[in-house]
C-alpha cells in the first residue's frame, strides 16, 4: 500500500513497504523558480526530524530541504546532479530528491493528507 | 528588507499583475522579481529578442543652470563640461574618503542641462548630498516623477520603431527628448543593446502595452536582471559597490578620466589620488567557480593555504554560459585571470577562477 504525506514545508513523503520517498511539492518549485543545483547528501546518512537533508539552488538563492521523519538515507536521485531541473519539470515524479527508512511510523500522523495539503496553500 | 506595508508602489503596478508577476520588495519598492515564464527564459529571451523591464524605482534628477557642469564636475570625477550635448557618461558619487556613496550616469541635455539616473535604494541619500553641494553653485536640482523602461535586447531598435518611437539614430551611451517630459537612452543594466526610455507617468501605460502587444517584447523581471548584469560583469551598488570601496579596488577607474585622476577637484579627489598612489589592497574581478554550484555572495574567497583573501559580492547562476558566475574583491596579487582560487560552502571546499570579466559579450550599439 501506498500512501502520500504533507509537510508544512511543502514536502511529500510517499511511503510504499517502509521505506519514504520525499520530494519537495509543485507549489514549492514555483515558488523557488528554476532550479539550478541540488546539493545532495551520501546515502547512509541518518537524520531527525528537521535536520537539512538537501539543499537546492535556484538561480537567485539557496533553500533547504528538511528530513519530514526520523530515518536513514538508503537512495538520493542522481539523475539531479546532470538535471536540477527535473525537479521544476516533475516534482512529484522524476524530481525526487532522497528515500528514507522510517524510525518512527507513529511520526507520520502529524503529517497532511494531499486534501489537508491543498486547502493549506489555497 | 522593508516591512511590506511601507513599500512603494510602481506606477504600472496593475500591468505587472496582469502579467502574473511574482513580487518581492527590493530597496524599499514592490518589484517583479519573476513572470510566469521564469528567471531562465526571461534571461535567454533578453538576450535572444527583446526584454521589458520596470525600472521605475529608480531615480532621474534634471540639473539645470548657468553652473550645471561646475556642479556636476564638483559632484562627480567627472568632466561634465567638457561632456558632449547628448553623451552619458557613466560616473559615482563619492565621499570625502573616495568611498562610492552610488554609480550614476549622467547624460547633457543642453549647454546647462544634464540628466542623472541614480539608483533607487541610494535616491534619498543621493539627494541629499547633491543638494548640500548644490548651495555653492547656480544651478537648481529637481526629482523627476516619470516611469522608466528598459528595452534591451538585439530587437529592441525594432520594437521601437515598429511602435513609433526611431531611436536608431542613437549610438551606445547617447541620450535624447523624444517628446515633452520624455528622456530616452541607449543604454541598460544587461550587457546587451537596447534602450532606457523615461515617459510621463500618464502615458506610460499606454506606450508599455504598445510595446507589450509585439510578440518580440516579454516583461523581464528583477531575478533576472540580476543574472543578465552579473554575467555582462556589471556592479550592483550595496553589493559589489559601497562606501567602503573606491574606484580604484572596484576597477572602474576606467569611468575617472586621467587628467582628473591626478589633479581632479571633485569630492574624494585627495582620497582617491593616494589609494592610486599607494595601490589598492583589494581589486574586484570576476570568479568561475568550478562544478555547477553557485557561490552566493558574503562567501568567503581562499589561498590554496586556506588563508582568507577576500569575499565574494555577487554569485548566482549565468543562464546564458551554463554554469556558475561571481564577483568579489580580492588581494591584488591575485586578482590576474586564471588565479586559482577556493571558497567554502556550507562545508565544501569550491575552487574558483579568477575571470576576465564580462562572462558574456557586451553587445552594444557603438554606432
Amino acid at each position: 500500500m501506498t500512501k502520500t504525506y504533507f509537510t508544512e514545508d511543502h514536502e511529500w513523503i510517499k511511503v510504499e513497504g517502509g521505506v519514504a520517498t520525499v520530494g519537495i511539492t509543485d507549489y514549492a518549485q514555483e515558488q523557488l523558480g528554476d532550479l539550478v543545483f541540488v546539493e545532495l547528501p551520501e546515502a547512509g546518512k541518518a537524520l531527525a526530524k528537521g535536520d537539512t537533508a538537501v539543499v537546492v539552488e535556484s538561480v537567485k538563492a539557496a533553500s533547504d530541504v528538511y528530513a519530514p521523519v526520523d530515518g536513514e538515507i538508503t537512495a538520493v536521485n542522481e539523475a539531479l546532479a546532470g538535471d536540477p531541473s527535473l525537479v521544476n519539470s516533475a516534482p512529484a515524479g522524476d524530481g525526487w530528491l532522497w528515500k528514507m527508512t522510517l524510525a518512527d511510523e507513529s511520526q507520520l500522523e502529524g503529517l497532511m493528507d494531499e486534501a489537508a495539503y491543498q486547502a493549506s496553500i489555497a | 528588507m522593508s516591512d511590506t506595508a511601507t513599500l512603494k508602489h510602481l506606477p504600472l503596478e496593475a500591468l505587472h499583475e496582469e502579467a502574473g508577476a511574482r513580487f518581492g520588495a527590493f530597496a524599499g519598492w514592490r518589484m517583479p522579481l519573476t513572470y510566469p515564464a521564469g528567471v531562465m527564459k526571461e534571461h535567454l529571451h533578453t538576450r535572444g529578442s527583446a526584454g521589458l523591464f520596470d525600472i521605475s524605482h529608480m531615480q532621474l534628477f534634471e540639473v539645470e543652470g548657468a553652473g550645471a557642469a561646475a556642479f556636476l564636475s564638483r559632484a562627480c570625477p567627472l568632466d561634465a563640461e567638457a561632456l558632449d550635448q547628448d553623451r552619458s557618461k557613466y560616473t559615482v558619487l563619492l565621499n570625502e574618503s573616495a568611498g562610492i556613496i552610488d554609480d550614476l550616469i549622467v547624460t547633457r541635455l543642453g549647454p546647462q542641462r544634464f540628466m542623472v539616473v541614480a539608483n533607487a535604494g541610494n535616491a534619498a541619500k543621493d539627494e541629499a548630498h547633491l543638494r548640500a553641494l548644490a548651495k555653492d553653485f547656480d544651478v537648481s536640482l529637481t526629482a523627476l516623477e516619470r516611469v522608466l523602461l528598459a528595452l534591451q535586447g538585439p530587437d529592441a531598435e525594432a520594437v521601437l520603431i515598429a511602435a513609433g518611437l526611431d531611436l536608431s539614430d542613437l549610438t551606445f551611451m547617447t541620450g535624447t527628448e523624444p517628446a515633452p517630459g520624455w528622456f530616452a537612452a541607449r543604454s541598460g543594466y544587461t550587457g546587451e543593446d537596447g534602450f532606457e526610455v523615461a515617459l510621463p507617468v500618464g502615458e506610460a501605460e499606454r506606450f508599455a502595452r504598445s510595446l507589450l502587444d509585439d510578440e518580440r517584447v516579454q516583461w523581464i523581471g528583477l531575478a533576472a536582471r540580476d543574472s543578465l548584469r552579473l554575467e555582462a560583469g556589471l556592479c550592483l551598488h550595496g553589493q559589489d559597490l559601497d562606501e567602503a570601496t573606491d574606484p580604484a579596488s572596484a576597477a572602474i577607474l576606467w569611468a575617472v578620466p586621467k587628467a582628473l585622476r591626478e589633479r581632479g577637484a571633485f569630492v574624494g579627489a585627495a582620497a582617491l589620488q593616494a589609494i592610486i598612489a599607494a595601490g589598492a589592497a583589494q581589486k574586484r574581478v570576476g570568479l568561475k567557480p568550478e562544478g555547477r554550484q553557485p557561490v552566493r555572495a558574503g562567501a568567503p574567497i581562499l589561498d590554496d593555504a586556506g588563508k582568507t583573501v577576500g569575499h565574494v559580492t555577487s554569485g548566482g547562476f549565468g543562464p546564458s554560459v551554463g554554469h556558475p558566475v561571481a564577483m568579489g574583491y580580492v588581494a591584488r596579487a591575485l586578482s590576474e585571470p586564471g588565479t586559482r582560487l577556493f571558497t567554502e560552502v556550507r562545508g565544501n571546499r569550491i575552487a574558483l577562477d579568477v575571470h576576465p570579466l564580462p562572462f558574456t559579450p557586451q553587445r552594444y550599439h557603438k554606432g
